[in-house]
């Protein structure tokens, strides 16, 4: 008798984190939504990107770029991206208004013409700055741009991971579906696999070197992706990481994209 | 001379201990242009054509971002034609930013547009058209602007003291009209002639899908008419003439998926046979990563009206363009874009192509050509260079 409660009780306690009645549908969704509760509230930041790419012969060419972003609590989070290497593409600045439901809005600042084009943004499988990223793997990752399943437990690098399944919303993506693992203990994103609209693996993800900022937000160091159709890589190397800043609303309008170096 | 003080006190300002956290970059570029016909012209007897330029610049910020000074002086040299071998600021500015507002002095280039056949509403800085015949490379215009940023959209005003006369090339240049512009004896509506200062404002917003811009600008016109005299030893040339006018635009994209559908439009009061309306209009369609590669394209296709019919000052009265732009994505930022403009009327065509590729960290490689055909007689804008078909490669080297 005394047993049966403990386990009942163990169970009831159990309830709230793993619905017994699960789909792997929801569990999948369940994690996501995890993932994301768990970075909320950082608010604003800045930070460095190194970008190398790395073609099949193994020659490098590099971009830098300065990153500043808002946290949007209703809506997908606002960015905007300042270049300043190779030098010909040096001042031009990218805009974007990431939404929860339907395409992004995009503008690029042209500092040779001191031009402001809203861009198309609806498709986003191109890739971004010739790199193996395509602007739909580095825009802001809101929940509602996938729908989720949970596939099984893991063990990938000594971590214990969850591994779910992702299917893009989005009509115009280049993806028929993406693998994520996340590591049970923080949520925190250590591999995706990107398999293309024919479903044959394409791209491979790879998250290193997380670091806790302002004790609760992690952010990777680097980020390498690896094309297994093309044989070539891209590896982002990320610095100078900054929260809490002071941006505003105002540091992300067209007035600020002709202004802000 | 006067240029030349500027200069040197504005070089010895970037060296003061105030601005030192400053940063340099710019580039230095050769450009070799080829003409595939025979000049038209005596004095233009060269089919080769080399020009060196530089555009340094330098930007210095402080007050957390708030506050920034920036300084691009422009030099070219030209081999032939001397008057391309000039000298501009295309930027001397000192900008403030306050949470809902923008102050800006000093001189400054700006764009106002959306379309790619021609830029109609684009009226603040004056064309330096001896650069290049598409009047996309503008002069600095010397101004104070003051935005302001509110829920209702931006205000922009502008006070534009200081004209600036439109650049044309020179005798012995090539792609100048048949009659020489003589810029030595500009005439101006106004008595104040390049003193009046012209005034201008702009509000603009975004609305959804929808970027917009209603702007309007009263002052000395920036296109000017050209009217013949004779020169001293008889010969017919070309004087600029400056009406004073008032345009209102209209600028409009709306951004629907993959189609970017832009409107311009500008009714202008002020010269000779009254009140006019022009417009550009049409669409740019983009396909991500085309036949499985990397490569985006781009269709293009605007129409160019203007309701003086074959009286207009710009060829683009009844004219249809259509484009084509290709971004290959690739490490070295290759890309095309490749345009005709064809007149519905006379059927005078004009085919640009435009490409660039980057050359390891620092180099870039540009190649632009245009040909002409059927260009009419009453064209008075493009008759000249008729013969003047040309492929142009530079290569920059930027820092």
């Amino acid at each position: 008798m005394m047993k049966k409660c403990v386990l009942l009780l163990s169970l009831c306690a159990l309830v709230p984190l793993v619905s017994l009645a699960e789909t792997p549908e929801e569990k999948g969704l369940a994690i996501a939504q995890e993932a994301d509760r768990r970075d909320l509230g950082w608010g604003d930041s800045t930070n460095d990107m190194l970008m190398i790419l790395r073609n099949k012969q193994g020659e490098e060419s590099t971009r830098t770029i300065r990153n500043q972003s808002l946290e949007v609590q209703s809506d997908g989070d606002k960015g905007l991206g300042l270049f300043d290497d190779p030098a010909d593409v040096k001042g031009t600045v990218q805009l974007t208004y990431s939404h929860k439901q339907g395409p992004d809005d995009q503008w690029l600042y042209l500092p040779a013409l001191k031009r402001v084009k809203r861009i198309a943004a609806e498709d986003k499988s191109g890739s971004f700055m010739g790199s193996e990223f395509a602007y739909e793997d580095i825009s802001s990752q809101e929940v509602e741009k996938y729908t989720y399943k949970y596939l099984r437990d893991e063990v990938l690098n000594g971590q214990d991971c969850f591994v779910i399944e992702r299917y893009p919303v989005a009509e115009y993506s280049g993806y028929k579906r993406q693998v994520v693992w996340l590591d049970k203990a923080e949520y925190r994103v250590q591999k995706t696999e990107y398999y293309d609209r024919k479903d044959s693996l394409l791209k491979t993800l790879t998250f290193r070197g997380y670091v806790k900022y302002l004790d609760k937000y992690w952010r990777p160091t680097e980020m390498f992706m690896e094309n297994h159709q093309t044989g070539k890589s891209t590896l982002l190397k990320w610095s100078n990481y900054k929260f809490r800043v002071g941006l505003t609303d105002t540091d992300f309008t067209q007035e600020s994209l002709k202004r802000t170096r | 001379m006067r240029l030349g003080r500027f200069l040197c006190s504005c070089l010895l300002l970037t060296s003061t201990p105030l601005v030192q956290a400053g940063e340099w970059s710019g580039y230095v570029a050769l450009e070799g242009r080829a003409f595939t016909q025979e000049a038209l012209f005596p004095e233009q007897n060269y089919r080769v054509n080399l020009s060196l330029s530089a555009q340094p610049e330098y930007f210095h910020k402080w007050d957390n971002g708030k506050q920034s000074f920036t300084f691009v002086p422009f030099v070219r040299y030209d081999q032939h034609d001397s008057r391309r071998s000039h000298a501009d600021i295309r930027e001397l500015t000192w900008l403030k930013a306050g949470k809902d507002y923008e102050w800006r002095l000093g001189v400054r280039k700006l764009f106002w547009g959306v379309t790619e056949a021609q830029h109609l509403v684009d009226i603040i800085n004056q064309t330096d058209l001896i650069e290049n015949l598409d009047g996309e490379e503008k002069l600095g215009q010397p101004m104070a602007n003051l935005a302001l940023i509110r829920d209702w959209g931006t205000l922009d005003l502008f006070v534009l003291p200081g004209f600036r006369d439109r650049t044309f090339p020179g005798a012995k240049g090539r792609l100048r009209s048949a009659i020489p512009v003589a810029t030595d004896r500009a005439q101006f509506e106004s008595s104040q002639g390049r003193n009046h200062v012209d005034l201008a404002a702009r509000w603009s917003r975004t609305l959804g899908d929808f970027d917009f811009g209603v702007a309007h600008f009263s002052g000395t016109s920036r296109e000017p008419r050209l009217v013949l005299a004779l020169d001293g030893g008889g010969n017919p040339v070309l004087i600029p003439y400056y009406d004073l006018i008032n345009q209102t635009s209209l600028d409009l994209q709306a951004t629907k998926g993959s189609w970017l559908w832009k409107l311009e439009a500008i009714s202008r009061a002020g010269q000779p046979g009254g009140r006019y309306t022009a417009m550009t209009g049409g669409f740019e369609y983009t396909v991500v990563g085309v036949l499985d590669t990397q490569t985006d394209v781009g269709l293009l296709a605007e129409y160019l009206f203007d309701d003086r019919g074959q009286a207009a000052t710009t060829p683009y009265d009844d004219d249809v363009f259509v484009g084509m732009r290709l971004s290959f994505n690739d490490a070295q930022s290759s890309e095309a874009l490749v345009g005709a403009i064809v007149d519905r009327q006379t059927y005078a065509k004009a085919l640009s192509i435009e490409a660039s590729r980057r050359f390891g960290q620092q180099w870039k490689l540009s190649l632009e050509a245009r040909f002409f055909s059927h260009i009419p007689e009453k064209d008075q804008t493009l008759f000249g260079v008729r013969s003047d078909d040309y492929i142009q490669l530079e290569m920059a080297r930027h820092f």
